[in-house]
């Protein structure tokens, strides 16, 4: 299973990143903790509108089926719904403690936005 | 004659002007208020209405049984209003402008249009103005084709007065664009001459004349006359700041009706800018 962990570096060791769609960089890993790519995401920061949108496509084109995340707007909530991605919002600390907590179960997946658009 | 009035900085007397400019004349007007999204015009002016029409722009609506999910649509729209999810394409309307792009390079047919409620455009009439006034659907993030439509109401023959909204992106360069004349509407404050300087600099992109008017004049200090000068842009008229004239406002009255001295300075006002539309001194 391919997990997408929203990071402000290129390794599980960096802290996350709140934001999904202006995420600096999302991390594709599997369950075991390896990590599978590193997208960087700074084309999609200077995007005007449509970075979720852009985000939540991006890892579904790259077969994430997890999401974990700090806060995620109701257009990525939309696609990433229509991509069956599973959402685990308000996650914070390093990706590798994210994953730890997600792979005992500790993180409840949202089943809608939990944060407005723009914010 | 199109004479569009606009001014970066909010609140610097756009719509004052604006009315008061129009109220003035002796021949017949369309003003258009384009400040769709607080337009306050009709307020100064006794109108009797006549109707409103709803405006829409068309977004796309995609038939799942033609589309062969070719990504042509997505490579077009730089709005990103859709995308393709798990070989099925998503929309989102409400980030749609509505250019028609997706439409015109899908090979299979399978975009028509559907329809996202902009607002209103209301008609009324009071002696010698014809108004034609927009307004947003409360909710809605895009002003500019509602602008348009309020546009499209004037004829070419017509000597036509737009209240543009204030600011210097998307909506204030759709109410100022093809006009033949820019009223820059100021005060003598820093933030005032800061978002001047951003008006001018629209508005000679857009290769316009401009003209000042400069209100609340007195207060401030005298940045604002050297930069008219130096840019080489005329004041064409000066309002103090009154509290006479405050109240007038305030109370929704014209000007130029209260203060019978300012129908002349109005009716100056517009002989000025009708001499720098014809290349004369308006001196």
């Amino acid at each position: 299973m391919k997990i997408a962990i929203t990071s402000t570096g290129a390794t599980l060791d960096a802290p996350m990143d709140p934001r999904f769609g202006r995420a600096a960089f999302i991390l594709i890993v599997d369950t075991e903790g390896q990590v599978l790519e590193v997208l960087d995401n700074s084309e999609n920061i200077r995007a005007f509108e449509g970075a979720g949108i852009q985000a939540a496509t991006t890892i579904s084109d790259h077969g994430a089926e997890a999401l974990l995340t700090g806060y995620c707007g109701p257009k990525a909530f939309k696609v990433l719904e229509a991509a069956g991605i599973r959402v685990a919002a308000d996650v914070s600390g390093s990706g590798r403690e994210a994953l730890a907590a997600f792979r005992v179960g500790k993180l409840p997946f949202i089943d809608a936005a939990n944060a407005e658009a723009h914010w | 004659m199109n004479i569009c009035l606009a001014s970066g900085k909010g609140g610097t007397g756009k719509t004052t002007i604006a009315v008061n400019l129009a109220a003035s004349l002796d021949r017949p007007v369309h003003f258009l208020d384009c400040d769709v999204e607080e337009p306050n015009a009709h307020l100064f002016l006794d109108l009797a209405w006549r109707g409103e029409e709803s405006v829409s722009v068309a977004v796309p609506e995609i038939d799942p049984a033609r589309c062969n999910a070719c990504r042509k649509c997505l490579e077009i729209c730089r709005f990103r209003a859709l995308t393709l999810i798990k070989g099925k394409m998503l929309t989102f309307p409400e980030l749609c402008h509505g250019c028609g792009g997706c439409q015109l390079v899908c090979p299979e047919g399978a975009v028509s249009d559907g329809k996202r409620l902009l607002g209103r455009l209301r008609f009324g009439d009071w002696r010698h103005i014809t108004f034609t006034g927009g307004e947003s659907r409360v909710g809605e993030a895009m002003s500019p084709p509602l602008i348009r439509a309020v546009k499209g109401q004037a004829k070419e023959s017509e000597l036509t007065i737009i209240d543009a909204p204030p600011g210097t992106s998307c909506p204030m360069i759709t109410a100022l664009r093809g006009v033949d004349f820019a009223v820059m509407v100021t005060e003598p404050t820093p933030f005032g001459l800061h978002d001047l300087r951003l008006a001018v600099a629209a508005a000679r992109r857009l290769a316009l004349p401009i003209g000042l008017v400069v209100n609340r004049a007195g207060i401030g200090d005298e940045r604002l006359a050297d930069f008219a000068r130096a840019e080489n842009i005329p004041i064409l008229l000066e309002i103090p700041f009154d509290r006479e004239i405050a109240a007038i406002c305030s109370r929704g009255q014209l000007l130029v009706e209260a203060l019978p001295v300012w129908r002349r300075e109005f009716q100056r006002l517009f002989w000025r800018i009708e001499r720098l539309c014809q290349g004369l001194d308006a001196a």
